[in-house]
């Protein structure tokens, strides 16, 4: 049984702040974190893996730093971890991105189970999952809070899944892809020997060529959207009356003037 | 492959540049700027370069396609236990003038068994649809990945749309994106605002990034057809509903078996839907300012008063004071009501995301500074404890209750 499981590294978006200013992004400090959602992904891996047993192919496709991630998922206890790396990766949106991590399962091979996260924190787009699951040409399982069944045996899971006005129990086929929500678990913490072990761990990178991506479905080139341009949310300018006074006349002036609105009933 | 250059001879080391990158990917190396791996072409550096030191260089795509062969504007009508979910109608508001800017027709696409399409394709035309493309099977009673792509991949295919609008729902994020990688089209998430370019009618997505810390514009390259986008509801008004419209109805016939479909739905288990924040004319939230779980009971005792939902912040949902349902913002609800009361939240722009859009804003904090003052219409600087109250007291006065 191989698990794949794939985790992006991000700007820790908590910290992204603009600066009023010069209204642009600041980024001294900003350090580069797993992706939550991927750290879900992964202890749900770690969590199968100890009751059914098999085999947790961790994937990042990134710049070189990336292996950070790739060193913290080794030190939780993934068997094998990638790096996805090339300069020709550059400028990929979520079709290229499922494309090339898609190509990296092919590669490794005979993947029974693909987990990724829900969305990623610094695009948020929730599409790279049902991107690699459709060039996979195997079933998606989205929005996941709870792994019911597995039985790789008999080529079979039941999930639950979160949805807007509830849970949706779904039952699918093995090899299956699926993303997880916060809800699914809590990862663990690496021990001291795991990190020890990742500290000294070689990891192997891949490029376009080792996966067998084809180049016109790679980074800029394989890629359907581009950004425009980005800038700064502009703040709603709201008449901002601030009530000045004793409390006592000013909740009744604020009382009066949603009143006046006649939208309470 | 792609490239961005930098005249080493133009660049005057002004660093405009570096805190242009969303990715963090320029910096100065021996007073001249340098860029590293992290780029990723969006060229926002290239607007701002005051001296026109950096170019992209874009390499032509190998994929040509005949664009003209693309028309019309097309929404996905979604409907879940019996209801068409509402930022279905928000996107033929907000289609109605795409279609209108490009000059087109506005279209609706539905699929369902035979008793949902004869009900929805009705309200489809009644909020605008112009033609409704429709699917009618038992296999597609019931929203599954495998059979409502399949649907949604043979219509785009044969009838080719230019634009194709999803709601940003569990449902609609989860078979866009099958059905863009199937047919190698883009797909823009969690758009929150859309226009058409005046000169070369192309579709401008726009989209908070980075947890809405930036916001990105993005298009689509002229050889990928066609431009799709899901959208965030609430983010759009309802449009007026007119029973008198007149619109074709277009059938196909889904070419998928029961047994084709890879996953079934076992069991559905509804959620307690108590919290009914996405219908609320009027929102009561709290914040970390309530201080803990007994602080939102003066916010509840308001909310009652006005016949108001509860909302939240992330603060407060993630201390364990109310639960995940009653958060707004970025990674929960995005409201539009009437009226929108925050207490003790101080505006970050991840709970802005989710509420920005109320008509009315009215923050309630003890801090002037706090950012909720600078999109509110009225503001108390003030405890909660005490204003809250207060407000509900009087609220009652008037209402006579
Ligand atoms: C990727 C990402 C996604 C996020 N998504 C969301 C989201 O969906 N929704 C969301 O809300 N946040 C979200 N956040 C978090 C957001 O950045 C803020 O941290 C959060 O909104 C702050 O909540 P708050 O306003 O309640 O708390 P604080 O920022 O701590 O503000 C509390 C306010 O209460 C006031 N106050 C304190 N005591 C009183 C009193 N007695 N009377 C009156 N006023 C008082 C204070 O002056 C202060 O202004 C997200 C962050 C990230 C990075
Ligand atoms: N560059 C990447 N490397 C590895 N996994 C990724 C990458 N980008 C996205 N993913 C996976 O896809 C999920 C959804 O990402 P996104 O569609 O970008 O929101 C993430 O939670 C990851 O599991």
């Amino acid at each position: 049984m191989k698990i794949a499981v794939c985790i992006k590294q991000v700007p820790d978006t908590t910290d992204v702040k603009i600066d009023p200013k010069t209204n642009t992004l600041v980024r001294e400090g900003v350090a580069s974190i797993t992706n939550p959602f991927d750290e879900y992904a992964v202890e749900e891996a770690l969590l199968i893996k100890e009751k059914h047993g098999g085999e947790i192919h961790v994937i990042s496709m990134g710049p070189p730093q990336a292996i950070e991630v790739l060193k913290n998922a080794l030190a939780v206890g993934a068997d094998k971890v990638y790096l996805v790396s090339d300069r020709a990766f550059a400028g990929a949106d979520t079709l290229a991105t499922a494309y090339t991590l898609s190509r990296t399962i092919q590669t490794i091979g005979d993947v029974d189970l693909v987990i990724c996260g829900k969305q990623a924190i610094d695009g948020d787009t929730a599409q790279v999952g049902p991107g690699i699951a459709t060039r996979l040409g195997i079933p998606q399982l989205t929005y996941v809070s709870k792994v019911k069944e597995i039985d790789f045996a008999k080529k079979r899971i039941v999930v639950e899944r979160l949805l807007e006005n509830g849970r949706e129990i779904v039952e699918s086929s093995l090899p299956a892809l699926m993303t997880v929500v916060k809800d699914i678990n809590e990862p663990r913490l690496p021990s001291l020997l795991g990190i020890k072990k990742a500290a000294k761990a070689q990891i192997p990178t891949l490029t376009a060529k080792d996966v067998g991506a084809d180049e016109n479905h790679i980074g800029l080139k394989g890629s359907p959207t581009w950004v425009m341009r980005v800038f700064s949310p502009e703040a709603r300018g709201g008449s901002g009356e601030i009530l000045k006074g004793e409390l006592t006349e000013v909740v009744p002036l604020l009382v009066n003037k949603l009143m006046d609105t006649k939208f309470i009933k | 492959m792609a490239r961005l250059l930098i005249d080493k001879d133009a660049c005057t080391g002004c660093e405009s540049c570096i805190s242009a990158c969303p990715f963090g990917a320029l910096s100065m190396k021996e007073g001249i700027a340098a860029v590293d791996e992290k780029c990723t072409f969006c060229g926002a550096c290239v607007d701002v370069c005051p001296v026109s030191a950096i170019t992209l260089e874009k390499e032509e795509k190998a994929v040509t396609i005949d664009i003209t062969a693309y028309k019309d504007v097309w929404i996905f009508i979604e409907h879940e236990l019996g209801k068409i979910g509402s930022v279905s109608f928000e996107l033929l508001g907000e289609g109605r003038k795409l279609a209108d800017a490009i000059g087109c027709k506005l279209c609706g696409m539905l699929f369902g068994d035979k008793e949902a399409v004869d009900k929805f394709v009705k309200e489809a035309i009644a909020y605008g649809a112009e033609k409704v493309y429709v699917m009618e099977s038992p296999v597609l009673k019931q929203y599954r990945t495998d059979s409502y792509a399949k649907a949604a991949v043979d219509l785009i295919r044969k009838y080719k749309p230019e634009i194709v609008l999803y709601g940003a729902t569990t449902q609609g994020r989860d078979f866009a994106g099958t059905v863009a990688t199937t047919i190698e089209a883009g797909l823009t998430a969690d758009c929150t605002g859309l226009d058409i370019d005046p000169e070369t009618k192309f579709l401008k997505q726009t989209r908070p990034a980075f947890g809405g810390n930036i916001m990105a514009t993005i298009l689509d390259y002229p050889n990928y057809r066609p431009q799709m986008s899901t959208v965030r509801p609430k983010v759009f008004a309802m449009p007026q509903r007119d029973d008198s419209r007149k619109g074709e109805i277009i059938r196909e016939t889904l070419q998928m078996t029961e047994d084709q479909v890879r996953t079934k739905v076992l069991e559905f288990i509804k959620g307690t839907e108590t919290v009914n924040l996405a219908d609320a004319e009027i929102i009561v939230s709290g914040g970390r300012g309530v201080g803990g779980p007994e602080g939102f009971k003066p916010v509840r005792e308001l909310a009652e008063v006005l016949g108001a939902a509860v909302g939240s912040s992330r603060a407060a949902v993630d201390s364990g004071w109310i639960p995940y349902e009653h958060q707004v913002g970025q990674t929960g609800r995005t409201v539009r009501p009437k009226i929108y009361i925050a207490c003790g939240i101080s505006g970050a722009i991840q709970h802005q995301a989710g509420m920005k859009t109320s008509d009315i804003i009215v923050a309630i904090n003890k801090d002037p500074e706090a950012p909720i003052f600078k999109i509110a219409a009225f503001g108390i600087v003030g405890d909660l404890f005490t204003v809250v109250p207060m407000l509900t007291q009087e609220f009652k006065k008037r209402l006579g209750r």
